[in-house]
């Protein structure tokens, strides 16, 4: 039996439940992407666009679906401390796929904004929802129509027009059951016109005893001249994989940065399809990777100039240690017409290990003459010269390894646009260096009121 | 000067790299307030001897003993013989992007006193101490807050290095041709910065190529370095000498024995 059979067994066996426990907007887009994976099967090593990474075998655990949508009690909003200091977020969690809003989200909200549950958005503004959900993805993609087969719930984010958030939007996403668990989570973002948001996504798993998996799609509509940062930082646990896919749009005099922050985790790949279809758009794609132990971690980014005079720069940094391995393969497309566009992309990885493995995998497309592109990919390891003479100095040769690495990721960090986030991003980077458990504030510890446990 | 009290003691010291010897057999004795002058022609092995002495992985050391204050120097990984008072100005200082200097200084200060088992300095010593020992070669505070010798200029790589030298407070120095690259002016501060270092219990070693820098830092004695071994030693006129005559009636001397 091939992974994607469990599933879709699931879904045909379940269907009314799985329907009535979600949204009409929702449930209209299921029958489509259950026919396009009929005789499918997820992608396995060595397909075209996964050389390195087999989803087949992400997905093949006997994960159990919520399609009943019990509610799993964690105590989120007393006693969750990934706050980042200075930082004043409007902040709401995802409970495996479940949405939970923190006591005071809805009282900090700016008029017109709605961050809440996809499904109860969804049946209250069918229009709106119709309009976003599902527009993007690609239902073609086996892992996406899976996540649409299935997806009951997630998070809306609406920022009208010409709406401009100061605070940034906190998602924190925590897996904790008492059983295997796939989180099959939606994200849709809309940021109209003139408007402006900044997004903050944290994964954690509290209870790391069973085996999880992220299965996340998420659309992002910038509008013309929009403003959208979306800051990833994975800090989840060897038990637990992610697939996480991103579809994003952008019309024309948009600015979107997106920055996907890789720490702690079990199997990870991140899609990362950004559109430029407006005249002007900037777009910036960081990713940073740091790997040890038995973790793999593979970036794919697919960066699609369709419109003039835009602007794209990737940067994708990775350092492995131990017995990790990690991949990254982007592609730059330049379409005929997409004049005086100017695209970068660059993929530098360190092998902190003999065992360590790389494989990198950079690609351009471009089909007119008047652009500025390049890529560039270096794969090595630490700098010889640079560690004797720390070391000369009396910096002990761990210390200066670990600072050597730390100092690796400083133009990632540097790509964040919250300062606040980038002290934060050291200080999380630092730790994770050193060994220890990279958890926000902590919260390994502070997750679950002391007083309950 | 203290006769009795030997600072570094090496003896028969044979090296090399990648299969070929390169030190062929050095013996040097210093005391404490004394100044060392390594000269020779190129290819003597004269940044070899340093970067053994500092611990580089890249040399292997085949033969000989170091002793350096009763501590078997060649026993120790190179952040303790940092620790144990050795220090190294590198010809080529490297540049680290991503570190900053005030977080590489507080790292190694730090690490130097857990090994003396003393208790980190508190960040309000700490910037004290950086700002008493930038005054010593006039250093840039702009350049305290930047990444380590990150887009320096050859003079302002070299006085970070005396810079660095005066936190550490060494035992024994090693400047390798902290000459090379130097205009008169910054040459005047480093060979300022060294003299002001200089105490009775501490030592230093010239590696110089040129005379020049010894009119600057007065050597007691200088040594010419050939073919891995220390071939003459003498007196500051040896220096003068080289100057007026060059290496090659000593190489001619050596090559005809």
């Amino acid at each position: 039996m091939s992974a994607l059979s469990q599933y879709i067994e699931i879904f045909d066996s379940h269907r009314a439940t799985i329907e009535a426990k979600s949204a009409e907007v929702m449930n209209l887009c299921r029958q489509d992407a259950r026919n396009r994976l009929e005789g499918k099967r997820l992608p396995q090593k060595g397909t075209e666009g996964y050389e390195k990474t087999s989803i087949e075998d992400m997905f093949a655990p006997d994960f159990g679906v919520n399609i009943n949508r019990v509610n799993i009690p964690v105590d989120v909003s007393l006693s969750f401390k990934c706050d980042v200091p200075n930082m004043s977020t409007i902040m709401a969690f995802v409970v495996n796929d479940s949405f939970v809003p923190s006591s005071t989200l809805h009282n900090k909200m700016p008029q017109g904004v709605i961050i809440d549950s996809l499904a109860k958005v969804a049946t209250e503004n069918p229009q709106l929802v119709s309009r976003y959900y599902n527009q993007l993805a690609d239902n073609d993609n086996e892992a996406v129509a899976l996540n649409t087969m299935l997806a009951q719930d997630g998070v809306m984010i609406y920022v009208p027009r010409g709406v401009v958030m100061e605070r940034p939007i906190q998602l924190v996403n925590i897996f904790n059951s008492a059983a295997p668990l796939m989180g099959v989570r939606r994200l849709v973002i809309v940021v109209e016109e003139g408007a402006k948001a900044q997004l903050l996504i944290c994964d954690h798993t509290q209870n790391s005893e069973y085996r999880y998996l992220s299965s996340q799609v998420i659309e992002a509509f910038v509008g013309q001249n929009a403003s959208l940062d979306i800051y990833d930082i994975e800090e989840s646990s060897d038990t637990t994989s992610r697939y996480s896919q991103l579809y994003a749009r952008q019309e024309r005099d948009s600015q979107l940065i997106v920055n996907g922050v890789t720490l702690t985790g079990g199997v990870t790949r991140n899609d990362y399809h950004i559109e430029l279809v407006g005249d002007n758009c900037t777009s910036t794609l960081g990713g940073m990777a740091i790997g040890s132990g038995h973790q793999h971690i593979d970036n794919n980014s697919d960066v699609r100039h369709l419109s003039a005079h835009c602007n794209s720069n990737q940067l994708f940094k990775c350092v492995l240690d131990e017995e990790s391995t990690g991949a990254f393969e982007g592609a730059i497309y330049v379409a005929p017409g997409a004049q005086f566009t100017e695209a970068y992309q660059s993929n530098r990885n360190l092998l902190a290990s003999k065992s360590a493995r790389m494989h990198t995998k950079p690609q351009l497309e471009i089909y007119n003459d008047d652009v500025k592109c390049s890529h560039g990919a270096t794969t090595g390891q630490l700098d010889a010269d640079a560690l004797f003479y720390m070391r000369s100095r009396g910096i002990p040769e761990q210390e200066a390894r670990t600072m050597l690495m730390q100092a690796f990721m400083v133009d990632v960090i540097d790509m964040v646009k919250m300062e606040g986030l980038r002290d934060r991003l050291r200080h999380l980077v630092e730790k994770r260096f050193y060994g220890q458990q990279a958890s926000c504030a902590d919260c390994g510890v502070t997750c679950r009121d002391p007083k309950k446990d | 000067m203290n006769m009795d009290n030997i600072l570094l003691d090496v003896k028969n010291l044979r090296a090399g790299i990648e299969g070929k010897e390169i030190l062929k057999g050095v013996n040097l004795t210093v005391r404490p307030g004394e100044v060392h002058a390594i000269m020779g022609p190129n290819g003597a092995g004269k940044s070899t001897l340093s970067s053994v002495l500092a611990g580089d992985p890249s040399f292997i050391v085949t033969e000989g003993e170091v002793n350096f204050h009763g501590v078997n120097l060649l026993e120790l990984a190179p952040e303790n013989r940092s620790h144990e008072g050795l220090f190294l100005s590198f010809q080529y200082p490297v540049e680290i992007p991503g570190v900053s200097m005030v977080n590489f200084m507080r790292a190694a200060l730090n690490a130097k006193r857990k090994y003396f088992n003393q208790e980190p300095l508190s960040a309000s010593e700490f910037l004290k101490l950086m700002r008493q020992k930038r005054e010593v070669v006039e250093l840039d505070n702009k350049l305290a807050s930047r990444s380590v010798n990150e887009g320096f200029s050859g003079g302002e790589k070299k006085r970070n290095e005396i810079f660095q030298m005066a936190v550490l407070e060494p035992r024994l120095s090693i400047l390798d041709e902290t000459d090379s690259g130097l205009d008169i002016d910054a040459l005047r501060i480093v060979a300022g910065g060294v003299n002001k270092l200089k105490t009775s219990d501490n030592a230093t070693i010239v590696i110089t190529h040129y005379q020049r820098l010894l009119d600057y830092i007065k050597p007691d004695f200088v040594h010419v370095l050939y073919k891995g071994r220390i071939v003459r030693t003498g007196g500051p006129e040896l220096a003068l000498t080289l100057e007026e005559r060059g290496y090659d009636w000593i190489k001619q001397e050596i090559d005809n024995k």
